[in-house]
């Protein structure tokens, strides 16, 4: 048991390692992205900042910290879940773009590891990315952590990379399945969670029907959930709550994906989409 | 020089020749049918295909584009399922034994499929990895099946992307041996390269089989490559395996002037050149 366990691990380290070689391969738009991820956290970050301005009222100084951190922890947050929903999303157009699709799914690895080697891979580049923005951020801004309460926040993102995890597996199948529009279809899902997820805005602002979405949107949870931690200090105890219907949307979501994986990748081989050109 | 590979993993136990009559074949394909919709018909791309080859022969597939080599290539690696026969690699079922045929399988395509921008040496790594080979191991038998095949050492941490396409070949093929297969899929393997590089591959197959004790199924419109390599050679022409023998056999059955081209002209009616009329672009 445990040396079959560590076999697969090993398996799986052939994608962690491979995602580590292509980052450092394509280091330049690694750059730009962490750039560009810099800036638009900056942007919205001094969105924050401008408030009085905007609004043309006196807004005490603590208060604007307040909402420039609320921003912040909203556009961070999003950047790591937005990248692991990408990058996962993306296995099969990325593979197919490379020419290497036939070889991966030719290799004697199960799809759970392979997809565990992706996930894993996917969370070392999102966690480069995001801790980098994090201190560049603060470089800029000062950022009022005194109330933080890490552990929950670190509980929470996981949780949700978790969820995010399991919804990039099953718009992975997309691609799979229509090998022109397949990815559009995937960046459509992301979108939508963007708007319903109050990653810049509470829910309670939008139209009433998209409210409906929010609640389904592991993002929702998550976000609020690291807003409590990092403003407030609430501990896990208090963010359960916000927790468990993440937990549980990852819970459901991972194995549902993957079982829309395994059968999006036999109807491929049926129908001859398992190959470079779709 | 001795190739760096390790002996061909071989068939799984219980299908050894001497326990079990079946698994004498590494091989054994029955009644593959493969049809494809285009433009709202069905095409027929592989009409009944029986086959088999026996462990340490190497067998040419010979057939004109879109004569169906590469879909019936593809349909024994797994990659496409066949809506009708069956597939058995050492006694084992290609469906119901999915992850331990792909064990014992490996394939080399007519474009050789990389990372480009990772390095000869970084592609092999990771190819090894998926196939339970350390990276230390894969890194010293990499340099030496490369050096083999003709890549200079200075040239193994170049970026892919920057070799020749021949050389990309050789790395895919150099891919390929790594994993030691016990059978090996070559599709179209020297399809691009130069007289040299050709004779170094086939060269390397050779040996490969001889030194390794692998099984080699190789597709191919090279006749020259099919006379000098293949032990047995089958026709395929409209998706179905029209003839098979050894070359000596098919020049004397089909009572020719002594060339594969002829026999390929006397049984197909056209030149291996020229492209099937029933071609379907990229699934044939």
């Amino acid at each position: 048991m445990i040396g079959e366990v560590a076999t697969q691990a090993g398996l799986a380290y052939a994608f962690v390692e491979r995602e580590v070689a292509l980052m450092k391969r394509y280091w330049l738009w690694e750059l730009v992205w962490i750039i560009y991820g810099i800036v638009t956290s900056l942007s919205v970050a001094f969105i924050g900042i401008a408030a009085p301005v905007i609004s043309g009222n006196a807004v005490d100084p603590s208060t604007t910290s307040r909402f420039v951190l609320y921003l912040l922890v909203g556009t961070i947050a999003w950047r790591f879940m937005g990248l692991v929903f990408e990058n996962i999303a993306e296995i099969i157009a990325w593979e197919r773009w490379e020419g290497t699709i036939e070889y991966t799914f030719m290799a004697p690895v199960p799809r759970l590891t392979h997809l565990a080697g992706m996930a894993a891979g996917t969370i070392v580049r999102a966690v480069v990315f995001s801790v980098t923005t994090l201190f560049a951020v603060m470089l800029f801004i000062p950022v009022d952590l005194s109330h933080a309460n890490a552990l929950s926040a670190v509980t929470m993102l996981a949780v949700g990379t978790v969820a995010f995890m399991g919804l990039g597996i099953a718009s992975a199948v997309f691609p799979m399945l229509w090998t022109e529009k397949g990815l559009q279809m995937a960046y459509i899902v992301q979108a939508v969670v963007l708007l319903v997820s109050g990653v810049y805005y509470p829910t309670s602002v939008l139209p009433t029907w998209l409210q409906a979405l929010s609640v389904i949107s592991p993002a929702t949870y998550v976000i609020e959930g690291m807003r409590r931690a990092l403003l407030d200090g609430a501990d896990l105890s208090a963010l359960w709550p916000l927790v468990w219907p993440a937990l549980l949307v990852g819970v459901l979501s991972v194995p549902i994906g993957l079982r829309a994986f395994i059968a999006a990748e036999r109807y491929a081989k049926r129908t001859g989409r398992l190959k470079r050109s779709g | 020089m001795t190739i760096a590979v390790r002996p061909a993993i071989g068939p799984p136990a219980g299908t050894d020749p001497g326990q079990a009559g079946h698994a004498r074949q590494a091989l054994e394909a029955r009644g593959i049918v493969k049809r494809f919709r285009a433009s709202g018909k069905d095409v027929v791309a592989v009409a009944g295909v029986t086959l088999s080859v026996e462990r340490g022969e190497i067998y040419a597939l010979l057939g004109a584009n879109g004569s169906g080599k590469s879909t019936l290539i593809r349909a024994l690696s797994t990659l496409l399922e066949p809506d009708e026969g069956t597939v058995t690699v050492f006694g084992l079922d290609i469906r119901k034994d999915e992850l331990a045929v792909k064990r014992l399988i490996n394939r080399v395509s007519v474009e050789a499929s990389f990372f480009k921008k990772l390095s000869a040496m970084e592609n092999l790594v990771y190819a090894g990895r998926l196939y339970g080979v350390p990276a230390s191991e894969a890194r010293i038998r990499s340099r030496q099946i490369l050096v083999r095949l003709g890549i200079a050492v200075t040239r193994h941490d170049e970026p892919l992307e920057k070799l020749s396409r021949g050389m990309q070949q050789k790395v895919a093929i150099a891919r390929a041996f790594l994993t030691s297969p016990a059978l090996l899929l070559l599709d179209e393997p020297t399809t691009g390269l130069d007289i040299r590089s050709k004779r170094e591959v086939q060269t390397f197959v050779r040996d490969l089989r001889d030194e390794h004790d692998a099984t080699i199924l190789l597709t191919t419109h090279d006749l020259d490559e099919a006379e000098r390599l293949a032990d047995r050679i089958g026709v395929l022409h409209e998706g179905r395996l029209v003839v098979e023998g050894t070359a000596a056999e098919l020049m004397g059955r089909h009572g020719t002037r002594g060339s594969l081209e002829d026999v390929f002209m006397s049984i197909t009616g056209r030149k291996i050149d020229e492209n099937e009329p029933s071609e379907i672009a990229g699934e044939r």
